[in-house]
């Protein structure tokens, strides 16, 4: 039950709350467990609250990893 | 979807199980669990166990807290629930695992006690809200990615000033169950570490299992390619001799953790000396409890729960198979006295726990289903 998913950020709403979109999918969550949250960022979401920023660096660096990781 | 398609691409997992079974070595076995219950849940649905070399074992973890929950919990549950002034909120995984009697919270509903399923903490406080006669319970329950969310909807209580919500709080922890399966000589050689739980509690707390047990231990993302790098990475951990903690869930993962959510945690709860989980028995510091600041909000002191222990059910490998000793076709109700729509475990209630993922997909590629 520990699953959460990405999801992009909307709008940004009062009383630590955003609107986020899941492949289509809109809602309510709160942020209050995340700092500095903007618009277009990726957050984990779960339970209807963000636990984390998803770092789109350390996405693609890891996407980069498998590869590598196969090829050697 | 972004950040789920791209690590769901198949070509991919055929090259990183070709290096698997190119590295791993023959002669030897990899006995690795995967503690967490959605580490479970990915192997068994993407079939990356008929990816890997027979030398390579995937040991099923403890980590579904429905699993783990004892059934005197599920009793304290339906005894609030039983209350005529009680709405008992909790989330719906919890609802159909049944308590003494098998009886489970869905069938107290259908005998008219309310009890309501919610997608958030924050619907039980906003439920609350609207029914202020009524002793709103959200029944709480999940390792360190739930319990954040509870915190907030506890500190939201808290300064709405509301009277009528309360919190019983069956959160667990989960490098204390880790250590108890160490502890009781579990034959593995290593462990993927959590993804979810990971991003609240980093990947500090695992470095005591590589450093005093010698366990490597990998944190990984829930998607297929994750796991199937997460397996390579202890494979050549457990070729170099070597076991420390390595992170492949960087992008949602560092060392620390989510340092806001951690201060939240520690606010609002405190550790328990001791908390009894199914299948692992009484272990000490491994759950919350709600800090003196929260009383007012704590239902283990606005009633006093029933706490009789309870048996797990005769026959039942549930215990077992949460320590990775048994299988869940080792167990002689798998599939006959209990299955997904009737389950007797644990286990085979969770969609994650280890019967209910044979079931639902294990079995078929062992060629056992009728």
């Amino acid at each position: 039950m520990c699953l959460a998913l990405p999801a992009r950020v909307v709008e940004l709403l009062p009383a630590a709350m955003a609107k986020i979109d899941l492949g289509g999918v809109t809602k309510t969550v709160s942020i209050a467990l995340v700092d500095d949250v903007a618009v277009d960022d990726y957050l984990l979401i779960h339970v209807g609250h963000a636990l984390g920023k998803v770092d789109p660096v350390e996405a693609e660096n890891t996407l980069a990893r498998f590869a590598e990781m196969s090829a050697t | 979807m972004k950040y789920i398609d791209e690590f769901r691409d198949g070509e991919q997992a055929k090259a990183l199980a070709h290096t698997i079974a190119r590295e791993a070595d023959p002669a030897r076995s990899y006995r690795l669990m995967e503690f967490c219950g959605g580490h479970t849940h990915a192997i068994s649905r993407y079939g990356l166990e008929d990816l890997l070399p027979p030398s390579v074992q995937m040991i099923h973890g403890p980590g579904c807290p429905v699993c783990v929950l004892p059934t005197e919990r599920i009793n304290a549950a339906l005894w609030l629930a039983d209350h005529p002034d009680v709405t008992l909120c909790t989330y719906g995984d919890l609802l159909r695992v049944p308590g003494s009697k098998r009886r489970s919270l869905l069938q107290a509903k259908a005998e008219g006690a309310d009890v309501r399923m919610v997608y958030s903490s924050l619907d039980a406080v906003a439920l609350a809200q609207t029914l202020p006669d009524r002793k709103v319970v959200f029944f709480a329950i999940g390792f360190e990615t739930t319990t954040p969310p509870t915190a907030v909807a506890l500190q939201q209580a808290k300064s709405l000033g509301l009277k009528n919500f309360f919190v019983c709080c069956n959160h667990v922890l989960t490098p204390p169950a880790i250590r108890a399966i160490l502890d009781a000589g579990a034959a593995i050689d290593g462990l993927l570490g959590p993804a979810h739980v990971s991003t609240i509690i980093g990947t500090r707390p695992y470095c005591p299992f590589a450093e005093q047990d010698g366990k490597p231990l990998v944190v990984t993302g829930f998607e297929p390619l994750d796991v199937l790098a997460a397996i390579l990475m202890l494979v050549r951990q457990i070729n170099r001799g070597e076991a420390t903690v390595e992170n492949q869930f960087v992008r949602a993962v560092t060392a620390e953790g989510n340092r806001k959510a951690l201060a939240l945690m520690s606010t609002v709860f405190t550790i328990r000396p001791d908390f009894a989980w199914r299948g692992l028995g009484r272990l000490p510091q491994s759950a919350l409890q709600l800090a003196d600041a929260y009383a007012d909000f704590d239902a283990e002191r606005h009633w006093t729960l029933p706490d009789e222990a309870v048996a797990d059910p005769k026959g039942c490998a549930c215990p077992d198979i949460l320590r990775g000793i048994k299988h869940p076709r080792d167990c002689r109700l798998f599939g006959t006295v209990c299955t997904p729509d009737n389950p007797v475990g644990s286990c085979m209630v969770s969609s994650e726990g280890a019967c209910a993922a044979h079931w639902t997909y294990g079995r078929f590629r062992e060629g056992v289903a009728p």
